[in-house]
């Protein structure tokens, strides 16, 4: 009974906090089927995309993925060749960027080198044509809000990177938005400054509950931040998913490479059962055993993903068990403090990368050049691709 | 290896850096000392002459009479210059036709200007292109130009009065509006080059910027825009203002006899009168006229840009 109504709350939970998972859930907003051209150049090729209320969705990729047109359209600085664009269920198709619901956090930051701090981020409050006291009201909330209070006077050239950046922030921010665009909010903030801003955006997000759509091109900041990621490629959406979903269940090549270090291991499918399957490989010179039934039948080219840190060394062939177990040589060791990457090169000629924290102090290295050593993981911990 | 002996070109190098930055600095001063300082103190130093019918022309400022340098400074000719009407009416005039050229090319050079500066590469560089061509053609050669366009017979009168637009041709050269033509032809290109330099470095995500927090494309032009080329807005209306106060080829061959302006009574004053002297204070007067309030804006300028210092 008591364990019936657990479930239950578990049910609604994952209702409320995951509307993608909910099949009633509304869209706030709907990118459909949308393309967008620059001469003959597809920049944004039938994208078609659900952002929920309250999400933190990023758009990761490369350089000229495509990522920032899909920003630039949701503000109206480029109009979709084809497709449509809904924000709150309203057609954005004719509505200039001074009346969409949207503002945005340029990666430039665009801040007004001619105002003042203050008067940047109570711009778009008189262009609404507010009361001059509700304007000065709102500015101060704001700019405590980015604990920039200390700087309403100044003028943006008289602040640092990461001020520059709450200014910019707050500015975006004071007009309440239903959707704010971030475009690189962090990419010209050095590294320590980068992750704590990081956090600090997340917190604000939460605290006002807007909608953040961010672009990005930095893996890590997308999963410290983002509720949900579409990972882009060549003006197409590769893959949507929590940045949990990404990383343990990639369903390409492109976003296992993606999103963090991953080594793949290319093989043909032989016995593919209900609850098993093996993957016989050239590349590693002998077969996979997986845990899980595998799409696809028998004979197809398949790619195993491995990350680095789910493989283990051993230094003896391990005696348990014979499956998923390969001998190599170790050829390259970085040093990363908080854990250590082994390069070791497998008699096939495949190299191979494995992590291994390093959880105690004084420990000598367990391995050097040349040691010979066999590579292991568990068979549930590889996840099978079959592009 | 410490012992060698320096080369001369290790020498020559080390020297250069040593004293490389005053020779740098250094030469643009003596350029300005000597083409600019040296001949203005020269007409400073006329101006306060008499006017002689000798070669020179005028009397010495210094003379050695009688075991003793004897110093004869003529205020005359500038107080001369307050009590003709005839300068101080030049001078005015000279000023109100500058200003208002320089309104009219400025109206005329921003969205010239600004077209350039937003059109894309190829196209830019051939608009750019088209507003510096004239400059290849002498700037003598395009004012009679301008007299042939202008003419009671010229060319717009000829299309005119061919289209039975008019029966009458009209009075267009020897008019002030001439003048105004002349000049804003002439200096348009000063105008639109600085602008354009303003224009172009402007980060379009500004604009961007002003539009996604709801204001209205004309208003981002007002708000963004004209204020940041306000330094190009300056730089432009003085490089047409300064000249066209002084103008005397314009005014001379497109302008009437009333047009009175201060370049052709300086001229009057040298070639007909053959006063050097008085010729000499004109053109300082004009000068201190022109600079004070060069400096003024100059200063204004520098404070706006550099608002922390």
């Amino acid at each position: 009974m008591s364990q019936g109504a657990n479930q239950q709350d578990a049910q609604i939970c994952v209702q409320t906090s995951q509307p993608w998972n909910d099949p009633d859930g509304v869209p706030f907003i709907r990118f459909e089927k949308v393309t967008k051209k620059f001469g003959d150049f597809y920049a944004v090729d039938d994208v078609s995309l659900d952002i929920y209320r309250h999400e933190l969705f990023a758009l990761l990729g490369g350089s000229g993925c495509g990522k920032t047109t899909l920003l630039r359209m949701l503000a109206g600085f480029e109009d979709p060749t084809e497709g449509k664009i809904y924000i709150d269920g309203v057609d954005m198709a004719n509505v200039p960027p001074y009346e969409r619901p949207t503002n945005m956090m340029f990666q430039s930051y665009a801040l007004f080198p001619h105002m003042s701090v203050e008067k940047n981020v109570a711009f778009g409050l008189h262009q609404d044509g507010y009361s001059k006291s509700e304007i000065k009201e709102r500015v101060a909330d704001m700019l405590a809000l980015v604990q920039m209070s200390k700087f309403a006077t100044r003028k943006p050239h008289q602040l640092s990177g990461g001020q520059r950046q709450r200014v910019a922030l707050a500015r975006s921010l004071v007009k309440q938005p239903k959707v704010l665009l971030l475009d690189e909010p962090l990419g010209a903030l050095d590294k320590k400054l980068r992750e704590q801003t990081q956090f600090e955006l997340v917190n604000i997000q939460e605290k006002l509950g807007t909608t953040f759509v961010m672009v990005t091109h930095d893996q890590e900041e997308a999963m410290t931040m983002a509720s949900r990621i579409a990972v882009m490629n060549e003006g197409v959406i590769k893959q949507i998913g929590t940045p949990f979903e990404l990383y343990e269940y990639p369903n390409s090549r492109f976003t296992a490479n993606f999103l963090g270090q991953v080594n793949l291991i290319e093989g043909t499918l032989v016995d593919d059962d209900e609850k098993y399957a093996i993957i016989q490989s050239d590349d590693i010179g002998g077969e996979i055993y997986i845990d899980h039934a595998v799409q696809g039948h028998e004979g197809t080219t398949l790619w195993v993903a491995l990350r680095p840190e789910r493989l283990r060394l051993c230094t003896e062939k391990p005696e348990n068990t014979t499956r998923n177990c390969f001998a190599g040589k170790v050829e390259d060791i970085g040093y990363l403090g908080g854990l250590s990457t082994y390069h070791v090169r497998l008699e096939t000629g495949k190299r191979i990368r494995v992590s291994e924290p390093n959880t105690h102090r004084h420990n000598e290295p367990r391995y050097t050049w040349d040691d010979q050593v066999w590579v292991t993981w568990e068979t549930g911990s590889a996840s099978v691709l079959n592009q | 290896m410490s012992d060698i002996k320096p080369t001369l070109k290790q020498r020559f190098d080390r020297w250069m850096i040593r004293h490389g930055r005053v020779l740098v600095i250094g030469l643009p001063y003596l350029w300005l000392f000597l083409f600019f300082l040296v001949p203005f103190l020269i007409v400073l130093k006329i101006s306060f002459a008499t006017a002689q019918y000798a070669q020179p022309p005028y009397s010495a400022l210094f003379q050695w009479v009688d075991e003793g340098v004897n110093i004869a400074i003529n205020f005359g000719n500038y107080l001369f210059l307050l009590s003709d009407s005839l300068y101080i009416s030049a001078y005015l005039n000279s000023i109100r036709i500058a200003a208002i050229s320089t309104v009219i090319t400025l109206l005329i050079g921003y969205p010239m200007a600004y077209g350039i500066a937003r059109a894309k590469g190829s196209t830019r560089n051939l608009l750019l292109m088209l507003v510096i061509l004239p400059f290849w053609t002498s700037f003598l050669i395009r004012v009679y130009a301008w007299i042939g366009i202008l003419d009671r017979e010229g060319l717009i009168n000829a299309a005119l009065m061919g289209l039975h637009i008019i029966s009458e041709p009209l009075i267009i050269r020897q008019t002030e509006v001439a003048v105004y033509i002349g000049i804003v032809y002439t200096y348009l290109p000063f105008m639109i080059l600085p602008l354009y330099s303003t224009l172009e470095k402007m980060d379009g995500s500004l604009l961007e910027a002003a539009l996604d927090l709801g204001c209205k494309p004309w208003k981002a032009f007002a708000t963004i825009t004209l204020p940041l080329s306000l330094p190009g807005i300056l730089a432009g209306s003085l490089l047409v203002f300064i000249p066209a106060v002084g103008e005397f080829v314009i005014p001379e061959l497109l302008g009437g006899p009333n047009t009175l302006m201060i370049g052709r009574t300086l001229w009057n004053e040298f070639f007909s009168n053959r006063d050097w002297p008085i010729a000499s204070s004109v053109a300082i007067a004009m000068l201190i006229f022109l600079v004070v309030p060069i400096m003024y804006f100059q200063h204004i300028q520098g404070k706006t840009e550099d608002p922390g210092k």
